[in-house]
Formats: structure tokens, C-alpha cells, sequence
């Protein structure tokens, strides 16, 4: 499906880490495979340092503590604030909302719509593309997304597969309209539903409830433990839909905006690990300097964050004072997968801000 | 002759391989026939392992998209996929 905005921009992005360092030498103890073995697959997948949420931190604490910074510093006003989204699978609760939460947290006003969305390694473009749609309406000028995740909670630390690569983080994007501002968005993405058991949480929900039964690790044919309250992943099921489905995606989205593959300044794509991205940049015939694959190596990949991560790790500043045309990619959970094609630039902020827990 | 040669670099192609996987899970055998992904002997990230070493054993890069179970099975499967990339 094509999608089409008009005089909508981004206009900020703030990243909010976990203090927690995890190094993937510290937990090589815990993989059932030698330390040769492991180190071998720490250099392919660029494995290194992860952000890992504590237990009590939820997807809310981070969310408030970043929006307070914004709006201490003035570049968020409450008032202003007319939609906020968040795309999160690790909620706070099953109901209410988390949104409705931050949003009483931060004393938000009433006339507003907050909406959560539960998507994963798609969900930047998700959630740009609902806040575009949302801006669609006279009475929305600013939206506020919220890409969040901690997933780590869910993670089997004897799972090998799953847990060196994932990381705990929360963005914040500031979306408005700009009438000045006359450039188009073009956006495309597709749903695969007959392959949701790739990447899932087996237990927990209402289909299969937590209980000490689910809590059981048990060991899979490669040697890695984990229960079904964890997450599981079909590595070599998404590795084959990233490698044959993100190509045509990206050169369906750029004949759909006119625009030739060299004309592209920058391919921030969704964060999967080192392997992958290189495979995917070689495949299309992108450099990997104009296609970054540096976030699992330095924080972790944190589904839908991962996207902010690698435009506010590698273009931070630059994007206060410039502008440049980017596509992002987003493909994961669901399966789902999805392209945007935008500028980006003169943002109020692009920085990686750290979460060191509230004060007592 | 040419058939001998030919004999003897596919026969050296197998050992480069099976040296490679062997490295990568030394419990097992490589040189039996045996399906490799069936039996449990390498699993995604030992795949990934194994096109990582195959790339740089052979100055290759294996397409994305190949990189499925079904081009793993076997040494031959392994040494046909080396083929289309013309080792």
C-alpha cells in the first residue's frame, strides 16, 4: 500500500537510554556454547554493549523523564501537545493505555488523543504514519510519538539467539504541520499475518496465560534455554523475508517518489544486527556509511526505537543546522514491513539523552 | 586430465568446507550424509556463521537472499551455492 503526505515535518528527536551497560563478554557465561564460538558470532553480528532497563523500569518512566526534558528545556510546550501515539509491546499494563498513563503523569490537557499502538521493528513508520494521518485533521497542529520499548524483561538470558542483540530505550519525535514547508512524504508498507508466529511472545496474553508452567525454561535444538514467557524468535524465517522483501519494498517506494537511489542521503534503517544490514546494504547496492548498522554494537536493538537511535547517533547535530533526504525501513514483528521517504533537518533537537531513575 | 583436475578442486572445494563448519560446531561430523539442518547440527546463526567464513574464505559475498536452510543442508547444496557465485 502507497501513502502520500503533504506539509507535515519532524521537527525533533530525543532519544532516552537506561543507564544499565551490559557488555556481551560478561554474559558469554551464560550461552551454552564455547567462548570461541561466541566471540566468532560477537564480530559477524556486531554484538558489544546493550542498554538494559532495571526490573521496576517501565516504558512510562523513561517516556515522562523524557518528555520533562523537552519540555523543561521549552522545545515542548503541555498545552501544545494535541495527540500523543506510542508504539510499544512492552505496555505498563494490559489496560489502561499506557499513553493515557504518561499522559496523567505529565499532567497533559484534556483535549487530546492519546493512542497506543502495539507493532514492533516496523513501528517508526507505523507511528509517523499515524501521526500523519492524525495531523490530517484542522484541530491537531503537534503530535507527539512515543516508540518504546524493554524488552529485555521478556528475554531468556540463556537464550544466545535473542538476547546479546536486544536493547531497552524510548524515543520521542515531535511531528507538525508546516505550511511553509512544501516538500511530499511518501510512505509504503505490508502486512503478513500467516508468519506472526516468527517472532512472538508465546505466553502471557489471553491466549496462553503466564503461569509457573510458562515460566519453565526449556532447551531448544540449538542449545539455548528460554520459557514461553519469553521471546522467541525464527531467525532464519526473518532472515530470509528481510533479505528478499526490503529491496523491492525500497525500490517500489523510490519509483513511487520519483526519485533514484543516489538521490537518497542517508538509509536509516531498522537495526537487526551488523550481519543483516550489511547483507541487505550489499544487496542493494547502498555503502554502508550512507546505510548505518552501528545501534546493536553500541545500545542494543530496541525494536521500534532502533530507527531515532540511528538517526540520533549518527547524524545527531548535523540535523540542527541541516537538512537531508532520507528513507527509513522498518521490518519485524507481525510480520510487517514498511519504507518512508522524507527530509529530515533544522530539528529543535536530535540527541541520545541518558535515564539515570527517578530521585528518591 | 581435465576431469581429473576438476575432480581434485571439487574434492579440495568439500574440505575448505567442511573445515569451515567444523570450526564452528566441532562436535559433529560434517563429512558424513547427513542433512545437516534436519539433524540439528547448525542451527540460523550457525548459518550466518558459516556465510560469514565462506565469504571471507573465498573473497565472496553470498546474496541475502540465499541464505535459507535449504542451501545448507548438505556439502553439496553448500558447494552449489559456492558455484553460482562462480568459487
Amino acid at each position: 500500500m502507497n501513502l502520500k503526505f503533504k506539509n507535515k515535518k519532524i521537527t525533533g528527536i530525543c532519544v532516552i537510554l537506561p543507564e544499565n551497560r551490559e557488555t556481551f563478554e560478561e554474559n558469554i557465561k551464560n550461552y551454552n556454547f564455547t567462548e570461541s564460538q561466541s566471540l566468532k558470532l560477537k564480530n559477524i553480528m556486531g554484538y558489544g554493549v546493550h542498554r538494559i532497563a532495571d526490573l521496576s523500569c517501565c516504558v512510562s518512566d523513561l517516556s515522562k523523564y523524557g518528555m520533562e526534558y523537552l519540555i523543561k528545556r521549552g522545545i515542548i510546550k503541555r498545552q501544545e501537545i494535541d495527540a500523543l501515539i506510542l508504539i510499544t509491546q512492552s505496555p505498563d499494563y494490559f489496560m489502561p493505555p499506557t499513553s493515557n498513563v504518561i499522559q496523567g503523569l505529565l499532567n497533559l490537557k484534556e483535549d487530546m488523543i492519546c493512542l497506543d499502538i502495539n507493532q514492533g521493528c516496523a513501528g517508526y513508520i507505523v507511528g509517523l504514519i499515524n501521526s500523519f494521518m492524525l495531523l490530517e485533521q484542522e484541530e491537531i497542529n503537534k503530535v507527539l510519538l512515543i516508540n518504546a520499548d524493554i524488552l529485555s524483561h521478556k528475554l531468556s538470558r540463556k537464550d544466545r539467539n535473542s538476547y546479546p542483540l536486544i536493547g531497552d530505550a524510548v524515543s520521542i519525535t515531535i511531528l507538525e504541520n508546516e505550511n511553509a514547508y512544501n516538500s511530499e512524504i511518501f510512505a509504503n508498507i505490508k502486512m503478513d499475518g500467516t508468519k506472526s508466529d516468527a517472532l512472538m511472545i508465546p505466553a502471557g496474553g489471553f491466549r496462553l496465560k503466564s503461569s509457573p508452567e510458562t515460566a519453565v525454561l526449556e532447551e531448544d535444538s540449538s542449545g539455548n534455554f528460554r520459557a514461553k514467557d519469553h521471546l522467541v524468535m525464527k531467525g532464519d524465517i526473518i532472515f530470509n523475508f528481510v533479505q528478499t522483501k526490503i529491496p523491492p519494498l525500497i525500490d517500489s517506494l523510490l519509483t513511487f517518489a520519483r526519485l533514484k537511489k543516489e538521490e537518497i542521503d542517508y538509509y536509516m534503517f531498522h537495526q537487526p544486527n551488523k550481519f543483516m544490514l550489511q547483507k541487505l546494504a550489499d544487496k542493494m547496492n547502498i555503502s554502508y556509511e550512507k546505510m548505518p548498522n552501528n545501534v546493536v554494537e553500541n545500545f542494543g536493538n530496541a525494536s521500534s526505537v532502533s530507527i531515532p537511535t540511528a538517526i540520533a547517533f549518527n547524524l545527531g547535530q548535523k540535523l540542527l543546522n541541516n537538512a537531508y533526504k532520507i528513507c527509513l525501513s522498518g521490518f519485524g514483528v507481525g510480520l510487517t514491513w514498511a519504507s518512508m521517504v522524507l527530509n529530515i533537518g533544522n530539528l529543535s533537537i536530535c540527541k541520545i539523552i541518558e535515564y539515570k531513575g527517578e530521585k528518591k | 586430465m581435465l576431469l581429473l583436475k576438476s575432480l581434485k578442486k571439487l574434492s579440495e572445494l568439500r574440505i575448505k568446507i567442511i573445515n569451515i563448519l567444523s570450526e564452528i560446531r566441532p562436535e559433529y561430523d560434517f563429512s558424513e550424509d547427513l542433512n545437516f539442518i534436519e539433524e540439528g547440527m547448525l542451527d540460523s546463526l550457525d548459518i550466518v556463521t558459516l556465510v560469514a567464513g565462506l565469504d571471507e574464505k573465498f573473497s565472496i559475498s553470498i546474496d541475502g537472499s540465499d541464505i535459507n536452510p535449504e542451501n545448507f543442508t548438505k556439502i553439496d547444496s553448500i558447494v552449489n551455492l559456492l558455484r553460482k557465485k562462480g568459487v
